[in-house]
């Protein structure tokens, strides 16, 4: 006597807890292995886009916020560098500088994010690396709330610089900071980075091959973690990237493993960077002066800024018909490119490390759908 | 060994055993707030504020209404107008700061409080009554006279309007001097420092080119 088997469709999500927000994944399994995947978003679509046709600017940066809410300040950073290529202005030195400390700084604490959750998705400790995670990423943020008032929705950068410069006790708080946090983090590299359990769920785990990776245009760690060293920071550097000294960690084969560790790899190149920041700023001022309030660019003018967020490549495509507002304002956003290799990373695993896989993509709903 | 990297592992676990827990309870406990920090119950200081609605045109979500009539001062340079209605409806207040950073005056700062739970919709909009009669301790977001100052709003006392501004404005300047705010400029003998470097730079080493 035979047993009669069918596939059986679930759906994951909107509302379960480990995928990153309101994300749906409709999958089908034979057994415990995935053979389908099909995944819905556009729960948390908000219209960024055409919000930013409707207002100015400046006013946009706030919109801009609100896309990846993990990491804020980068977001920050990608639109007013297209501001900046559509009125062909460039910031003063010392804004650039505190751009690049604050969007390293938010790099930790997106990669904290992201480890802390991919971690908790394992299954590990009941939470603990996700708790000493957020201790971490806490500090920062709490940096952030003395330099411009907010912790997530900052908008500290304006087309031209920064709002203002970094009050007298940011700079002690900040040192304090360096100094605290590579202990930190070698106890989480010691609690966890070559745990045998983790090793076993995660190495050669959903592996990613390097020409699928380029061919779906996938960016970021994960991109790097398949073996590529491609990183918009080294190719075309923007604000004072191309003053400071910094390797690109690469993994080999792109397995869960090479995601994560690239992304711990990538939180000691960003303290790196943000200590030559902090050798190398000179006082002077943080925002061009002579920017009126509300921007206006030259008719029939396009530019698009982009920049290597947490997440990979992140782009604004502007277009300007001469009014106060953008005609057209494009987002190009990581995550919701790196969810197009979802089917060939699922697809042949086991239900449980389908969890595990979506988080060491390590995507941001509110980016995805914006 | 298979085994020593989760024992060198739970050593890290034993470790935190031993210390204090980092988070915070709330309620009873606080955390200390940062003087920039972006928060409901804006300062608004009527002797400031001219009745420009800078503010209400620069919010990116237009939560703030101002409603004024002529007041009969100042007629050459605009009116200085009265004002009947400034209402902030902070339920869809993101707290952005940007009507702060678009007062001229400095009439408008942000204020440091969190705690926003309302019992009903109608006390999320902030009147003119409330802003008029509410403590007077503003953020020092995007004012940095008050940074210099070293003012911390959750540790000094209430500012005024006339400590609250940037003294260099003109406007501040001639209405002290109990000027008109119909008066030019080049009248007043109020000195103003901020033209004298501008002027400076204008001036090319060079020979001068085109009529001056």
């Amino acid at each position: 006597m035979t047993i009669r088997t069918e596939p059986v469709t679930v759906n994951i999500g909107p509302q379960h807890p480990s995928t990153h927000g309101v994300f749906r994944l409709r999958v089908t399994f034979d057994g415990e292995v995935v053979v389908q995947v099909e995944p819905v978003f556009g729960y948390l679509h908000r219209g960024t886009e055409k919000l930013a046709e409707e207002r100015n600017y400046v006013q946009v940066v706030t919109l801009t916020d609100r896309l990846d809410y993990v990491s804020s300040m980068t977001n920050n950073q990608a639109y007013c560098l297209a501001v900046e290529k559509l009125l062909e202005v460039e910031p003063p030195p010392r804004g650039k500088y505190l751009r690049t400390i604050t969007a390293e700084l938010q790099r930790i604490a997106s990669h904290l994010v992201g480890v802390g959750f991919f971690l908790q998705e394992l299954g590990t400790f009941g939470g603990t690396p996700l708790m000493y995670c957020f201790r971490s990423r806490e500090r920062i943020l709490d940096l952030f709330e003395m330099l411009c008032g907010a912790r997530i929705t900052v908008s500290y950068m304006r087309p031209g610089g920064v709002f203002a410069d970094a009050p007298a006790d940011f700079w002690p708080a900040l040192a304090t900071f360096l100094n605290a946090f590579p202990g930190e983090l070698a106890e989480l590299e010691q609690l966890i980075l070559e745990n045998e359990i983790l090793m076993v769920r995660t190495r050669g785990v959903s592996p990613l091959p390097l020409d699928l990776a380029i061919n779906c245009s996938v960016s970021g760690p994960v991109l790097r973690a398949s073996g590529l060293a491609w990183d918009w920071r080294k190719v075309d550097p923007y604000d004072a990237y191309d003053k400071v000294e910094f390797q690109v960690p690469v993994g080999s084969n792109g397995d869960n493993y090479d995601r994560f560790w690239v992304r711990m790899q990538e939180v000691r190149q960003s303290l790196s960077i943000v200590r030559q920041c902090i050798a190398q700023i000179e006082p002077g001022p943080v925002r061009l002066p002579d920017l009126p309030l509300v921007l206006r660019a030259a008719p029939g003018k396009e530019a698009y800024g982009r920049i290597e967020a947490p997440r990979g490549e992140l782009g604004f495509y502007l277009v300007s018909d001469g009014g106060v507002s953008p005609y057209r304002c494009k987002i190009r956003s990581p995550s919701l490119i790196n969810l197009t290799v979802t089917e060939h990373l699922l697809v042949g695993w086991k239900l449980a490390d389908m969890i595990v896989t979506l988080g060491s993509v390590d995507i941001n709903m509110g980016e995805v759908d914006r | 060994m298979y085994g020593l990297q989760m024992v060198r592992g739970l050593l890290v676990t034993l470790k935190n055993l031993t210390r204090k827990p980092f988070t915070v309870q709330y309620p009873e406990e606080r955390l200390p707030q940062h003087p920039r920090f972006r928060g409901e119950e804006f300062v608004w200081y009527e002797e400031r504020c001219t009745g420009c609605a800078s503010c209400a045109k620069y919010c990116p979500l237009g939560i703030i209404k101002i409603v004024t009539s002529p007041s009969g001062t100042a007629v050459p340079q605009g009116d200085k107008y009265r004002l009947e209605v400034f209402d902030i409806e902070i339920a869809r207040c993101m707290f952005c700061g940007l009507c702060v950073e678009a007062c001229p005056y400095d009439a408008l700062f942000m204020g440091s409080g969190f705690e926003q739970g309302r019992y009903s919709r109608r006390d999320l909009v902030i009147p003119i009554q409330q802003l008029r009669e509410s403590d007077k301790r503003p953020s020092t977001w995007f004012r940095p006279q008050l940074e210099e100052a070293k003012y911390n709003p959750h540790l000094g006392q209430p500012v005024d309007w006339k400590q609250a501004g940037r003294e260099s404005w003109r406007w501040h300047q001639r209405e002290k001097a109990g000027l008109r705010l119909d008066s030019h400029p080049a009248d007043s003998n109020v000195p103003d420092e901020t033209e004298k470097p501008t002027q400076a730079n204008a001036l090319p080493e060079g020979p001068v080119q085109g009529a001056r």
